[in-house]
């Protein structure tokens, strides 16, 4: 890790061991490289930060079981890479939250925009309001649950993991699905290419109920329908040659 | 990549502020767009008195004084703001006389927007250089949009900068690159249109300008954009009544919009929208596909 050029100011006025850095006076680099460094999680395990006002890239590559509050609305990317932290953001989340996310837990209090949870691998993306275009578009493994609704093209092209809609799904959901599994308890205005309702069965119910609970959210598991892919793109079919 | 961002008051109270509000949102969106901007302003009086037509024009090497005298004798009362790389021309006629009388005198000189209300300021250069180059901290108004561009389809002059405004009051902002628009340029230019640049952007405008004049509202107008134009597209589009928004069906290029009994905002990014007062009583959301949002004055 390069050294910084000036150091982080780092207030700790309540406790020895949460940390706040106030963005308006510090920059997104400093504290990420704080973040980032590697005793992060034996020295001080709780950070929270102040007046992020949508800035980018905040809390992005972290890779430490620590937990980073967030007082207010980001800007792209934030979260994105995370392995083993827990990250909150207490307010909107720009464009790829939790991108390529590999394990820990991110949760939004507000809405998400466009691309959250976006090839992420595992952890868990809880968005308690409504995710915009694309949420969890070619997810490879990740859960993520969201409390609002999600917006056109959700789970496209995804490969792994859960997709939960507390509430309404927009149009195309589950294009071109490989094999993530998706609950929606209301309406989806229309599903996308080779994305088909399926029955929910018992296990389908006792892990809807899981990951409505690891979410804190409330909702009927028996409400949810689930949908997931038809399988009938995964080779090419000698019947479509002639389109070509 | 490009920024936009526009303010729409409904609090007069907030007027005096509306430079400084929009200068602070339009820093936000540089890195969007560093290599010019332009920015549109609503009924400010410096620009824009009331009872006054306004014309603002690319004066190139000409001077505010060599407009000045040129103008003189056509025009009685004219007077010349200089703008930076802007002029805006305004006097007490009606539009289209002073239009008719700019294109006469100034046949050289391009003209970047005509209206009662708006006043349009466009430059090559850093965003914030191109702020103070307007003064527009110190603007006054009760709506006003600006870009930030970052060059895809054509050149850098001022010229080819945001916003396009080619009717009486209205502006166009544009996130995005057509895809069609040599062939819908072809279809209004055997119309009768005539265009400033080979910006796409500029069809959109023009495109929307002809639906307005046809009789249509603005809202039917943007629909019909959507059914005719093929591309990536956030647009805000205002007229001097009305500020509005769409996007394309694939919604890629960002918007998000706040919105309080003060006020509505539209940016690319809700960085832009931080400074507003009393943002954190918004409601926030982002417009659908297709979808065309409006608010009158």
């Amino acid at each position: 890790m390069a050294a910084l050029s000036t150091p982080l100011d780092v207030h700790e006025p309540n406790s020895t061991t949460e940390a706040v850095v106030d963005l308006s006076v510090s920059d997104v680099r400093q504290l990420n490289a704080a973040l980032h460094a590697p005793d992060v999680a034996e020295k001080v395990p709780s950070w929270r930060v102040t007046h992020p006002d949508g800035r980018h890239s905040i809390a992005v590559g972290l890779d430490a079981e620590v937990s980073v509050e967030i007082d207010g609305h980001v800007g792209y990317y934030c979260a994105g890479m995370n392995k083993s932290a827990t990250v909150t953001v207490h307010g909107n989340a720009g464009v790829g939250v939790a991108e390529n996310m590999m394990s820990g837990t991110v949760r939004v209090r507000g809405n998400a925009s466009q691309s959250a949870g976006a090839t992420a691998h595992g952890g868990l993306l809880v968005v308690e309001g409504s995710a915009a275009a694309r949420c969890g578009i070619s997810m490879k493994g990740v859960d993520i649950v969201v409390g609002g609704d999600v917006g056109h093209m959700s789970a496209f092209m995804g490969q792994a993991g859960r997709l939960v809609v507390c509430g309404d799904a927009g149009d195309a959901l589950g294009d071109s699905l490989y094999e993530a599994r998706i609950y929606v308890q209301g309406s989806v205005k229309s599903l996308g290419a080779d994305c088909i309702e399926k029955e929910m069965r018992a296990e389908h119910l006792a892990e809807l109920a899981e990951l409505l609970a690891a979410a804190g959210m409330s909702a009927d598991p028996a409400g949810f329908r689930r949908y997931g892919s038809a399988r009938q793109l995964y080779n090419f079919h000698v019947d479509n040659a002639s389109a070509y | 990549m490009c920024g936009i961002v526009g303010l729409h008051l409904r609090e007069p109270s907030l007027y005096p502020r509306l430079g400084e509000l929009l200068t602070g949102m339009l820093c936000q969106v540089t890195e969007r767009g560093p290599d010019s901007a332009g920015v549109a302003v609503y009924g400010d009086p410096r620009w824009s008195p009331p009872g006054h037509a306004s014309v603002s024009l690319l004066p190139g090497t000409t001077t505010p004084d060599e407009v000045a005298t040129a103008l003189r004798a056509a025009v009685p009362g004219v007077a010349v703001v200089d703008a930076g790389q802007t002029l805006v021309v305004h006097a007490p006629v009606d539009v289209d006389t002073l239009v008719a009388a700019v294109r006469t005198a100034l046949p050289d000189l391009l003209v970047i927007g005509s209206g009662e209300e708006v006043a349009v300021l466009k430059g090559v250069g850093h965003p914030q250089l191109l702020a103070a180059e307007f003064d527009l901290a110190q603007a006054q108004g009760w709506q006003g949009v600006a870009h930030t561009r970052m060059a895809t389809e054509s050149a850098v002059t001022p010229a080819h900068c945001h916003p396009f405004s080619v009717g009486t009051d209205q502006c166009l902002v544009h996130n995005g690159s057509f895809a069609n628009h040599a062939t819908i340029r072809r279809e209004l230019v055997a119309g009768g249109a005539v265009f400033d640049s080979d910006n796409d952007s500029e069809v959109g405008a023009r495109f929307v300008a002809a639906q307005l004049a046809a009789g249509y509202d603005l809202e039917k107008s943007l629909k019909l954009l959507c059914e005719r134009f093929d591309g990536f597209y956030t647009l805000l589009v205002s007229t001097k009544d009305s500020f509005a928004i769409v996007r394309d069906a694939i919604a890629c290029k960002p918007a998000v919009v706040a919105e309080t009994p003060e006020w509505v905002a539209m940016a690319s990014e809700y960085r832009a929208l931080a400074g507003l007062p009393g943002v954190e009583h918004a409601r926030i959301f982002e417009p659908e596909p297709e979808e065309v949002y409006a608010w009158q004055r």
